[in-house]
């Protein structure tokens, strides 16, 4: 004999259900001029970061560079996708050592830009190691 | 066309990215817990470390040869290997991710006089300048012959600049030809000592047509479908990325011996939760719970079983922590013998279903307050990055706490440790 199969129920998803906008607690009437003008919010990331795949942050230490708004403790952001260029500043490494310094191209030769007047201007020679890094496009402090 | 991307050295290379210093250095990584190697750097396979060696092992020789140690960071190493995966997404919309470092590409609807080789190089080019992450690239018409590719690219850089096509007859023979058996996809140590013994040396040589019937003999049908994939027929189609898994296991050697049995449910009930995580993390419910209990071998070896398990299936589907782990606990109970000591133990979930085709049962039901709890609880770890919040028989104070005494910090997952860079 065959035994009968027990009920099953399915639970309905309610997970999933699609996010509808919601506009306000208006039920009849009239409808919220400012219904038109709901969009997104505002997103820093969006803002801040252009190239999600090649963005790294990293954490201003020293003062060489206050001339150019990068204070002491300030966050950087930076895309490493972007190609340098003269006047950039970009997070270098050189000799062994991270820094953040503006890119200065002269004609046989590069020069690292502090913009402190306390600080001297790095040139970049055949006997130094360099790679840049990435370059800095914005700065995030807490004021 | 299908090409295989393959990261090299991947978890020594990721170490090397916020630390330059460390390029045309010997390192090597350490697998959970400080444990065995698990990735070496050029430089230190060129000086004879070998793969899997356990660290106290070797600790003499690495000190000595001045090899750099580092402890696994998998936020780091994950961190990156999403990365590569997206980049390649860039290239072609078809990317099945194979491992953390390896991924197969499809390139259906590409024109047939395209050229690969160069589109590789542009792969390659804009994954190191990015992320700073080499790999080597293999193309061919089938996924098996791909991976013959990218040994050759891996193996050969000089010549091929990290990129290899297979794209003629005369290239696959020759390809084919020099690729070892041991090395072709599939080929384990144990059918490697029986192709060898039948004089089935070669990638070629298995190809050949009087191997056939060995072949389907001993390997099946899968045998047969590496003999089409080498012979440049393609049989394997990318996997669908999105499947989830079937099962999911968690299990772990014990920092030292255990024998107390609140010892072992703090650990079994902390794997179950991480599975139940896991669980919900791909939206799905496990049916079936299995844990297993692995004794000590060098105690009292009188030559019985070591390893013990059992499963117990639920009444209903779930992946609420509460409910999986009370049930390990309470297989735990009927596995674990007093005065015994253990070594190990998992906790593997199987059975597993889209948590929305979830079956209701007339009697039987998760409290469905269980529901919202873990929505909270993995709303606050997701927030905070670590397992804050635990079951009353986990303990606070036993973290998930590996030994990890070469770590490197979090550089791209947390906020507090991205890198410093001078200003001076």
């Amino acid at each position: 004999m065959q035994v009968k199969k027990k009920l099953s129920f399915f639970v309905p998803d309610s997970e999933n259900t699609p996010e509808l906008p919601f506009f306000g607690g208006i039920k009849a009437g009239f409808p919220s001029p400012a219904a038109d003008f709901e969009g997104d919010t505002i997103s820093l990331d969006k803002v801040l970061v252009k190239n999600h795949l090649a963005t790294f942050y990293a954490k201003a230490d020293g003062t060489s560079m206050i001339g150019a708004g990068i204070d002491d403790g300030d966050i950087m952001v930076i895309d490493r996708s972007l190609e340098p260029s003269d006047n950039k500043i970009a997070v270098c490494y050189i000799d062994g050592e991270f820094t953040v310094k503006r890119i200065k191209t002269e004609k046989d030769c590069i020069y690292l830009m502090p913009e402190n007047a306390d600080f001297q201007p790095i040139k970049v020679t055949e006997d130094n190691e360099l790679i840049v890094w990435g370059i800095v496009t914005y700065v995030i402090k807490s004021v | 066309m299908y090409a295989l991307v393959d990261c090299n050295n991947f978890y020594a290379s990721c170490e090397r990215v916020f630390q330059p210093q460390l390029n045309g250095k010997p390192i090597v990584i350490l697998s959970n817990n400080d444990g065995c190697i698990i990735s070496r750097s050029d430089e230190a396979k060129a000086l004879g470390i070998p793969m899997g060696a356990p660290e106290f092992q070797v600790r003499q020789e690495l000190k000595e040869k001045n090899i750099l140690v580092f402890s696994s960071n998998y936020p780091l190493y994950g961190d990156l290997s999403n990365r590569v995966m997206k980049i390649l997404e860039g290239f072609t919309p078809h990317v099945e991710p194979y491992s953390i470092d390896e991924a197969f590409l499809n390139f259906d609807g590409f024109k047939s006089d395209f050229d690969f080789n160069d589109y590789g190089l542009q792969m390659k080019r804009r994954i190191m300048k990015w992320i700073s992450i080499p790999v080597s690239i293999g193309f061919a018409e089938t996924k098996a012959l791909s991976k013959v590719a990218n040994k050759i690219a891996r193996k050969f850089p000089n010549q091929t600049k990290g990129v290899y096509v297979i794209d003629t007859e005369e290239k696959r023979i020759k390809a084919l030809k020099w690729t070892k058996i041991e090395d072709v996809w599939g080929i384990g140590f144990r059918l490697k000592k029986k192709m060898k013994t039948k004089g089935i040396n070669t990638a070629y040589d298995f190809t050949l047509p009087q191997y056939e019937n060995f072949i389907k003999t001993i390997m099946g049908v899968t045998g047969l479908r590496l003999k089409s994939e080498l012979e440049g027929k393609s049989v394997l189609t990318l996997d669908d990325p999105t499947e989830d898994k079937k099962s999911i296991a968690i299990t772990r050697m014990f920092k030292t011996k255990l024998s107390n049995f609140d010892e072992i449910k703090e650990r079994v009930s902390t794997f179950a939760a991480v599975c139940a995580e896991k669980l919900r993390k791909q939206h799905s419910c496990c049916h079936s719970i299995i844990v297993m209990l692995i004794k000590d071998k060098h105690h009292k070896n009188d030559g019985s079983r070591i390893y013990f398990s059992q499963m117990e299936t639920l009444p209903f589907a779930s992946n609420s922590s509460l409910t999986i782990s009370n049930a390990a606990i309470s297989i735990l109970k009927k596995v674990y013998q007093e005065g015994e000591r253990y070594s190990k133990a998992g906790v593997i979930v199987t059975g597993i279903i889209p948590e929305n085709q979830k079956q209701f049962h007339l009697f039987e039901e998760e409290n469905p307050k269980h529901l919202k709890l873990m929505k909270v609880i993995d709303k606050f770890h997701a927030k905070t990055g670590e397992r804050k919040i635990r079951l009353g028989n986990q303990d606070l104070q036993h973290t998930w706490k590996m030994k990890q005494e070469h770590l490197s910090p979090k550089y791209t997952t947390d906020f507090k440790e991205i890198i410093k860079v001078k200003c001076r």
